[in-house]
């Protein structure tokens, strides 16, 4: 190798090397400013308390349960809805142009901005069904901005469930439900709860659909039902970091420390997940 | 985009799902088995479903906004005052900070995006690579609202040390956020499109006496270029369409000028501004959001279908 090829050959390398150093010192320099400034101000009086006008006894109470329970609703709705379209379109469908259309479809719909999604929960959930600004409109729409994300996850996983598998099923006898219930499903589950989890922790870190679904930034009583108004963690987060005030500024850190854990948290045992399925296969 | 790659695949296999339709046919359908047929396929078209009630909401509450303001001044106009007098509604300010920052953000994505991808599909391998591309994709796994107040908080203050001219809400500290954000949807994507290039083509570039840096930017870039130019392209879409981040860090006010030190304001911002808002709905302000609202949803439909396009088009087949 001459001198200069020599030279060429290390700039490529640390060229790649230097990007993936900018990405992790990215993730680093973030996390060490929000540990900084959120930190101090992470308290159990902060997880237990309303939000308020003044910075130090302002709490994110009825924030987390706000999370809880438009998450709840959320999965009911989009984990089998999603689930089954993922089946349908792997073990059901026959190859034909409106399959073809379904799929080109979902992936149209996974790459529409969050934002639209709330456009559409505004005008069909909030005020066509008559649901009102609560936790029910606000899942419903978390639910459908998740379930293209749901349903790709699921049919990757479902395409690599072998075919000798359904065979061997079919040839003794099976039925489709069993084939799919018995044995694709169940091989197929450490890749669908990836997905699902992926889709469900996007889903905790997003507010733009939910303040066009009209979440409010103030809610001092905890939400006890579908129907109640709500807010939930990232909103409030939101709402505390576009004060000009360095107090609100430092419980918006505080706020994401526990929204990170969260979803930082579900990630890992995405990660974890895949991992395994993909030693055990 | 490797995933439309295997759906036409995996039906080619012998015993693949349609002759299975068929064997199975209509008369051995069970009740258990209708049923469950008729509620898969259900949730399946529930997909469809979705796109065209957000067509319909999008273009059914414009009617209001079109009636009072012409289609030529909204999509041409130059100034945006939507919720100040004099109102005036052109589009165009809006358009010129969502493409700044999406094209701030993809300035800043992309070489890093690429050299992730490269490095990661060349240059590591086995255990290594799986944990050094789970480290990058944690940067998509945090939220957009966390990535505003980074903006906020850090970035900015170090730009004014900088830039000392630079306004407290600005494009570039936006671009700069939404960046780091996307960088994984490039390095995702153009990683698998390194990675399914054959074998063969590296071994023959090698047996010609080419270096690992040669086959990496000669070979493996060149044959994969399609999959990469679908990660800008859906990345782009993404920055686009972002909303939570760019709110907190570009600010709210509608500014056409391509100066990234100013404050601007995005076609997603202007959404969270009127939602937030007291507007009452009824009124042309608040249908206004439905109007801008269908140019960006025409937009990143535009680049979706473009990235569907270009990885079936241009797809280099080897088998």
């Amino acid at each position: 190798m001459t001198l200069w090829q020599r030279i060429k050959s290390e700039i490529v390398r640390m060229g790649g090397l230097l990007t993936l150093l900018i990405c992790f010192g990215f993730l680093l320099l973030l996390l060490v400013d929000v540990l900084g400034d959120g930190l101090p101000t992470l308290s159990w009086d902060f997880l237990v308390n309303f939000p308020s006008r003044f910075p130090a006894k302002a709490g994110i109470a009825s924030a987390i349960a706000g999370t809880l329970w438009v998450m709840f609703f959320t999965a009911v709705f989009a984990v089998p809805l999603g689930v089954m379209s993922g089946i349908y379109l792997e073990e059901y469908a026959s190859s034909n142009w409106f399959t073809n259309l379904i799929r080109v479809n979902i992936q149209n719909l996974a790459g529409i901005p969050a934002i639209i999604y709330g456009m559409l929960g505004l005008a069909v959930f909030v005020r066509w069904m008559d649901l009102g600004r609560s936790v029910l409109a606000g899942a419903l729409t978390m639910a459908l901005m998740i379930l293209p994300t749901i349903i790709i996850a699921t049919s990757e996983a479902i395409k690599a469930v072998p075919d000798s598998l359904r065979m061997a099923a079919y040839g003794v006898g099976a039925s489709r439900v069993q084939v799919v219930w018995s044995h694709v499903i169940p091989q197929a589950l450490p890749g669908m709860m990836t997905g699902v989890i992926l889709a469900l922790s996007r889903a905790i870190g997003e507010a733009a659909p939910l303040i066009l679904v009209g979440a409010l930034s103030f809610v001092a009583f905890m939400p006890s039902g579908p129907m109640d108004s709500f807010t939930v963690l990232a909103i409030q987060i939101f709402n505390w970091a576009g004060r000009p005030q360095d107090e609100f500024r430092m419980i918006a850190a505080s706020g994401i420390i526990l929204l990170l854990v969260i979803t930082l948290g579900m990630n890992a045992l995405a990660i974890y997940l895949r991992a395994r399925s993909v030693k055990l296969s | 985009m490797t995933s439309t790659g295997d759906s036409s695949e995996s039906s080619s296999l012998p015993i693949g799902q349609p002759s299975l339709n068929k064997s199975l046919g209509r008369a051995s359908l069970s009740a258990s088995e209708l049923i469950s047929h008729i509620l898969v396929r259900g949730a399946a078209l529930l997909t469809i479903v979705t796109t065209l009630g957000i067509l319909w909401v999008l273009v059914s509450e414009v009617g209001l906004f079109f009636s009072n303001i012409g289609v030529l001044d909204f999509l041409f106009g130059l100034e945006w005052s939507a919720l100040i007098e004099p109102r005036k509604f052109g589009v165009i300010p809006l358009v010129t900070g969502t493409l700044m920052i999406g094209l701030g953000a993809a300035a800043f994505a992309v070489p890093i995006g690429a050299g992730c991808a490269l490095f990661l599909s060349e240059y590591v391998r086995g255990r290594k690579k799986q944990i050094l591309k789970s480290i990058v994709e944690v940067l998509a796994g945090i939220p957009s609202v966390v990535y505003g107040f980074f903006a906020l908080s850090y970035v900015t203050p170090l730009l004014g040390k900088i830039f000392p001219e630079i306004q407290f809400f600005n494009a570039l500290s936006a671009a700069i956020v939404v960046g780091m954000m996307v960088i994984p949807t490039i390095a995702s994507m153009s990683q698998d499109a390194f990675e399914a290039v054959p074998r063969e083509l590296r071994d023959a570039a090698y047996g010609l006496g080419a270096r690992k840096y040669q086959v990496a930017t000669t070979v493996v870039f060149p044959a994969a270029l399609s999959g990469f130019i679908a990660s800008v392209i859906l990345a782009f879409a993404r920055a686009i369409g972002e909303t939570m981040a760019v709110t907190l860090a570009a600010g709210s006010t509608p500014n056409l000028t391509w100066n990234p030190l100013e404050s601007v304001q995005t076609i997603t911002a202007y959404i969270v501004q009127v939602s937030l808002g007291d507007t009452p709905s009824g009124t042309i302000e608040y249908s206004s959001i439905f109007a801008v609202g269908l140019v960006l949803f025409g937009m990143t439909l535009f680049m979706n279908l473009t990235a569907q396009l270009v990885v079936k088009r241009f797809h280099e087949r080897y088998h």
